[in-house]
C-alpha cells in the first residue's frame, strides 16, 4: 500500500492507504476526503478533484497532460503545482505524497 | 398568455436515461416531450466526456458517450419526441388527484406544459455556470457580473474584462471586441483549448492593439452597490493589479446543481430523489425519477440502470395516460403491433 496525506483547506491532515494503479482521486473518495468532488468519477471531465501537489513530489508525480490542463481552465486558484487527482496514479515512487485541497472545487 | 403545450409525458432532461424511455413510452403509445437546460441531447456524455470509451453498455464492448447518444436518437426516431433545449424547468404544479395526476411545467423561457405524468431523469441536477469563488461577487451578479451573455447591448461602451480559455470566452471576445470600449480576456496561461481559428482572431486583435490579453487570475473585485468599477487581477507570484472595467464575464465551465427540483414537493434524501423499486415513482403520485438522480436499496449509478428504471416507469405511466387501456406485455421481436410503431414492418 501506498501511503498518501490529504491536507484541507484549514489545515486538517488525512493520512490514508491507496493501493498502487490507482488514482489520488480514488484513494479519496474511498476515504470520504472532503473538499474532493470527483463529479465525473474520474473521467478528466470537470475539475472537481483539483489538488495542490506538494513541492517535494512535483517532480514523481509528473507534469499535467493538455487534456487535464484543459480542465484545470475550470478550475479555481490554479497555482504551478495544480492538479486532478484523478490524473495521478499511484505508484511505489510516491509513497508518502502530500497533497492539499483547495477551498472550493466549483 | 403564454402558449401551452399538451402531451402525456413531459421529462425532464435528455440523458441517456431520459432518451430510452422515450423509446419505452414511445412503444405504449406515450407521447412525451423532452426539456434540457443544455443545447443538445445527452446529458453528462454530452456535455462532460463525448470522446470517452464507455465499456459497460449492454451488448456494446466500448462505444463513445457521443456515439450512445447518437444511437439512442437514432433508436427513438420512430416516435418522434420533441426537445425543447436550452431551458430549465423552474416550476411544476400538481393539478390532478393521485388517481388521475396532471401537471403544470413550467420554463425559464416560459414555455409551459401540461401533462399525464412528469418523468425526472435530470442526472446530476441541471448543468449550471461555475461562479468564481471571488469574495463577494454576488453582489454584482446580474448587475455587473455575467455568466452568459444575452443582450449584447448591455455591454456596449462598456470597459469589459472576459476570464476563460474555452470556446464560450473566446466567441463573446470576438463578438463584444467590436461593441466594447476597451476589452480586456484573462487566461491563467497562455494556451487556449478554444477552436484555433477563435484563438487567432483574437491573437491579430491584441497585436492590433485593438484589445488585451493578460495572463493571470482575477483574485478580486472593486466597485459599489453591484456596480463593478475594477477587477483585481494577479500574474503569477506578482502583486495583484486593477483593471479598470465595468462588466465581469467569467467563463468557467458548467457545474451541477439540483435547482429548482428541490421545490417541487418531492421527498429528497442527500439531493437524490427517493422512488421505489416497482414503478420508479417519487412520493407524489405521477412523478417517477430514473437515473443518477433517484435513489432505493442497492441503488447503482450506471447507465444500464437507468434504463431499467425508465422501462418499468413506462408501464406505469401507461395507467395514468390510459386509464381504460390493459396493457400486454409484448416484445419487439415478435409483435407485429410493436414493429409496426418502429416502421419495420
Amino acid at each position: 500500500m501506498v501511503h498518501i496525506t490529504f491536507i484541507d483547506s484549514s489545515g486538517e491532515k488525512r493520512p490514508v492507504e491507496a493501493e498502487e494503479g490507482s488514482t489520488v482521486m480514488e484513494a479519496a473518495i474511498r476515504n470520504s476526503i472532503p473538499e474532493i468532488t470527483a463529479e465525473c468519477g474520474g473521467a478528466c471531465a470537470c475539475a472537481t478533484c483539483h489538488v495542490y501537489v506538494d513541492e517535494a513530489f512535483v517532480p514523481l508525480t509528473g507534469e499535467a497532460s493538455p487534456q487535464e490542463e484543459d480542465m484545470l481552465d475550470f478550475a479555481y486558484a490554479v497555482q504551478p503545482n495544480s492538479r486532478l487527482a484523478c490524473q495521478i496514479k499511484v505508484t511505489p515512487e510516491v509513497d508518502g505524497l502530500i497533497v492539499t485541497t483547495p477551498a472550493r472545487q466549483g | 398568455m403564454v402558449d401551452n403545450i399538451e402531451t402525456d409525458v413531459v421529462i425532464v432532461g435528455a440523458g441517456p436515461s431520459a432518451l430510452f424511455t422515450v423509446f419505452e413510452l414511445g412503444l405504449l403509445d406515450i407521447k412525451c416531450h423532452l426539456i434540457d437546460i443544455l443545447p443538445r441531447a445527452g446529458g453528462q456524455c454530452s456535455e462532460l466526456y463525448p470522446e470517452k470509451p464507455i465499456y459497460d453498455i449492454p451488448g456494446h464492448p466500448m462505444i463513445t458517450g457521443a456515439g450512445l447518444v447518437d444511437n439512442l436518437l437514432a433508436q427513438i426516431e420512430p416516435f418522434r419526441p420533441t426537445f425543447h433545449f436550452d431551458q430549465l424547468v423552474t416550476e411544476l404544479e400538481t393539478l390532478g388527484t393521485a388517481e388521475a395526476p396532471a401537471f403544470r411545467v413550467k420554463t425559464d423561457a416560459d414555455t409551459t406544459f401540461t401533462c399525464k405524468a412528469v418523468i425526472v431523469a435530470a442526472g446530476g441536477g441541471s448543468f449550471l455556470p461555475k461562479k468564481p469563488p471571488i469574495e463577494g461577487i454576488e453582489a454584482y451578479e446580474d448587475k455587473s457580473v455575467f455568466y452568459a451573455v444575452r443582450k449584447m447591448e448591455a455591454f456596449r461602451d462598456k470597459n469589459i474584462v472576459i476570464v476563460g480559455g474555452g470556446d464560450s470566452a473566446l466567441d463573446w471576445t470576438l463578438n463584444l471586441q467590436p461593441i466594447a470600449k476597451r476589452l480586456t480576456l484573462i487566461h491563467r496561461r497562455d494556451d487556449f483549448r478554444a477552436a484555433p481559428h477563435s484563438v487567432n482572431a483574437m491573437r491579430e486583435l491584441v497585436a492590433a492593439g485593438k484589445m488585451d490579453l493578460r495572463i493571470g487570475q482575477i483574485v478580486g473585485l472593486a466597485g459599489d452597490d453591484g456596480e463593478l468599477s475594477g477587477a483585481h487581477f494577479k500574474a503569477g507570484k506578482e502583486d495583484a493589479v486593477e483593471i479598470a472595467c465595468e462588466r465581469l464575464i467569467p467563463f468557467f465551465g458548467l457545474t451541477m446543481k439540483l435547482g429548482p427540483i428541490a421545490e417541487w414537493g418531492l421527498n429528497l434524501n442527500e439531493n437524490l430523489i427517493p422512488v421505489d423499486t416497482a414503478q420508479f415513482e417519487t412520493n407524489v403520485p405521477g412523478i417517477f425519477a430514473i437515473g443518477d438522480i433517484n435513489t432505493y436499496p442497492g441503488k447503482l449509478k450506471l447507465i444500464l440502470c437507468g434504463f431499467h428504471e425508465g422501462s418499468l416507469a413506462a408501464q406505469k405511466v401507461h395507467r395514468y395516460v390510459y386509464p381504460d387501456k390493459k396493457l400486454t406485455f409484448q416484445y419487439t421481436t415478435s409483435s407485429t403491433n410493436l414493429q409496426k410503431k418502429l416502421g419495420v414492418q
